[in-house]
């Protein structure tokens, strides 16, 4: 809150530099309500409905459609007695490491580092092509991609090779097309970060002798430190939720190959209609999520909010 | 290594993962203005706008984009309105759990919108909103509140409390305040916050896939994949001019805010809420 700008308002609730009100409830209450009563209806409510559905046996056809009754942990005994779950589980888990805290998490870092000290013309160009990849929507990404690893696309002719990649490597093929996609976020944020580490601090260590890579390790690194930590997590979060690139690239196959759980979950829900077992999976994403959030909140300094 | 050697490697470095990066633009870049093109990238010196002719009819572009010109559209304007709104007691008052509520926001935003997306269906279709604009419009306003309110707070923090002491001694209460002084002066956040929702939305693919039911209804997203599924093979020069089509407006749309969303991407010091 700003107690620094807004001192005459705060606490007393007086008009004395305030602006006049009629009560002191509905001043807050009444500009904050339209935000609220959305938030309560469309994000607060399923969230709740999802709690109340993942417990029933409900679906959108045949008799369950009018008859959904309670079935307790049903849903939650059949989930993870499936194993095309188990196997959506661990091929999110391989995405989010593959793509995000491997690929564009690295990657981000990097590019952040070659760039210091770089040209504004060289850092245009570099910047422009990765934030382009990034900017892009992500249905025309997976477009990109799917011609770019077609059999005589782009990939195969500048290798000389003669690949299916989307039915040889699906895993592989949309892991690279989320690095891709997703770098520029890592980048942005370590280049605000590598650019309040103090030079001379770098500096003094290499008139010490230190090498370079000694420098990164035992100077910078530490030093942005909490916007690795901040960063890693913020990627986790979009990736673990992300849908419509690997459903466009691939539609989660050959087969399950690469069927990440969101993808699971759209099958489960939205082609089968079982809604009950669908929001149960949804729910478990949702847990995940919020696990990942709190550690968020925990990692980054909220200033006085 | 002396210091040029390590220059020319980090500028090698640079030049090997912009190509890298170039890579998957090619074929759309390039497919789009051939007159024949296949799924292969090798370009022939032919050039041509058939393409994008081919494309710029009603039901394939104008369409599409006019839907998402709407649902992008009144999401952003619905959003600046309820978020400028709830921002202004968050950031005028001493609410006792205002606190709570900032924190609480910033909690929803790492929450993964695919899932809520099945029990909102579920809803959905319960209360025949299935397939209604208006009600995805809600939800997607909904969703986009938290990170909105959180912008909007600090927009309207950098906007200090003695500029409006002239307009409440005149007699104006929070509401003429709001529009006559505070809203003004903080017209750039506004259109920052505004394009933020707009771009985010005008690529969201999987809600307007999953909650409307008529190809009519549809925004360009489901569109360029419904292309891409039905005749991506055979005429993929039409997708690549689809997709820059598509492309386009974000893009400049991003440009335009660029400068303004640098201090975002700062986690190094504190989130200031």
């Amino acid at each position: 809150m700003t107690i620094a700008t807004a001192p005459s308002a705060a606490v007393t609730g007086s008009p004395a530099g305030g602006p006049p009100r009629p009560r002191r409830l509905l001043r807050w209450l009444l500009p904050m309500a339209p935000a609220l009563v959305l938030l309560v209806l469309f994000m607060a409510g399923p969230i709740l409905w999802s709690v109340y559905i993942a417990f029933t046996n409900e679906t959108l056809t045949g008799s369950a459609s009018v008859n959904s009754r309670f079935v307790g942990f049903d849903n939650f005994v059949r989930m993870f007695g499936d194993p095309n779950f188990l196997n959506s589980f661990v091929l999110t888990f391989v995405f989010v490491v593959g793509s995000a805290v491997i690929g564009q998490n690295t990657l981000g870092l990097i590019i952040a580092l070659l760039q210091r000290g770089r040209g504004r013309v060289t850092r245009g160009v570099v910047n422009g092509v990765v934030i382009g990849a990034w900017v892009m929507p992500e249905i025309v990404a997976a477009a990109c991609w799917f011609s770019f690893l077609a059999e005589d696309g782009t990939l195969n002719t500048a290798l000389g090779l003669s690949q299916e990649w989307l039915y040889t490597a699906p895993m592989l093929a949309v892991i690279l097309a989320n690095v891709w996609r997703g770098t520029a976020f890592s980048m942005l944020v370590y280049s605000a970060a590598l650019s309040e580490v103090p030079p001379d601090l770098v500096e003094a260590a290499a008139v010490d002798g230190a090498s370079p890579l000694r420098r990164l390790l035992h100077i910078t690194l530490p030093l942005i430190r909490r916007s690795i930590m901040a960063n890693l997590m913020l990627i986790t979060l979009q990736t673990l939720a992300s849908f419509g690139l690997i459903y466009a690239l691939t539609g989660g196959g050959p087969g399950t190959a690469s069927q990440t759980t969101p993808l699971y979950m759209y099958e489960q829900a939205f082609r089968y209609f079982e809604i009950g077992y669908g929001s149960a999976v949804a729910l478990v994403m949702l847990v995940i999520g919020a696990l990942f959030s709190l550690v968020y909140l925990r990692l980054i300094r909220v200033e006085d909010a | 290594m002396t210091r040029i050697a390590a220059r020319t490697a980090a500028l090698l470095s640079l030049l090997l993962i912009t190509l890298a990066f170039l890579g998957p633009f090619v074929w759309v870049l390039i497919a789009s203005v051939q007159p024949e093109s296949t799924l292969s990238a090798a370009p022939t010196a032919a050039f041509s706008l058939d393409n994008f002719a081919a494309v710029l009819t009603w039901e394939t572009v104008f369409l599409p984009l006019i839907n998402s010109i709407v649902i992008s559209g009144s999401t952003a304007i619905v959003t600046v309105l309820v978020a400028g709104l709830a921002a202004y007691p968050l950031s005028r008052f001493q609410l006792r759990y205002g606190r709570h509520f900032m924190l609480t926001l910033l909690f929803t935003t790492g929450l993964p919108m695919t899932a809520v997306l099945v029990p909102v269906y579920s809803m959905f279709f319960r209360f025949n909103l299935y397939g209604s604009v208006p009600a995805m419009v809600l939800f997607l306003t909904a969703s986009s509140l938290p990170f909105s309110i959180w912008m909007m707070k600090n927009f309207m923090d950098g906007v200090p409390v003695s500029l409006e002491e002239a307009a409440w001694v005149d007699g104006a209460g929070w509401v003429q305040s709001l529009r006559a002084v505070v809203g003004p002066l903080m017209a750039p956040g506004i259109a920052v916050v505004a394009i933020f929702v707009f771009v985010g939305q005008w690529g969201n693919f999987f809600a307007p896939f999953v909650l409307l039911d008529t190809p009519d209804k549809q925004p360009a997203a489901v569109t360029v994949f419904t292309f891409f599924t039905q005749y991506g093979q055979a005429a993929y020069g039409q997708l690549a001019a689809f997709s820059i089509l598509y492309t386009a407006p974000a893009v400049v749309l991003y440009v335009a805010v660029n400068k303004y969303l640098a201090g975002s991407f700062n986690f190094g010091g504190s989130v200031k809420g």
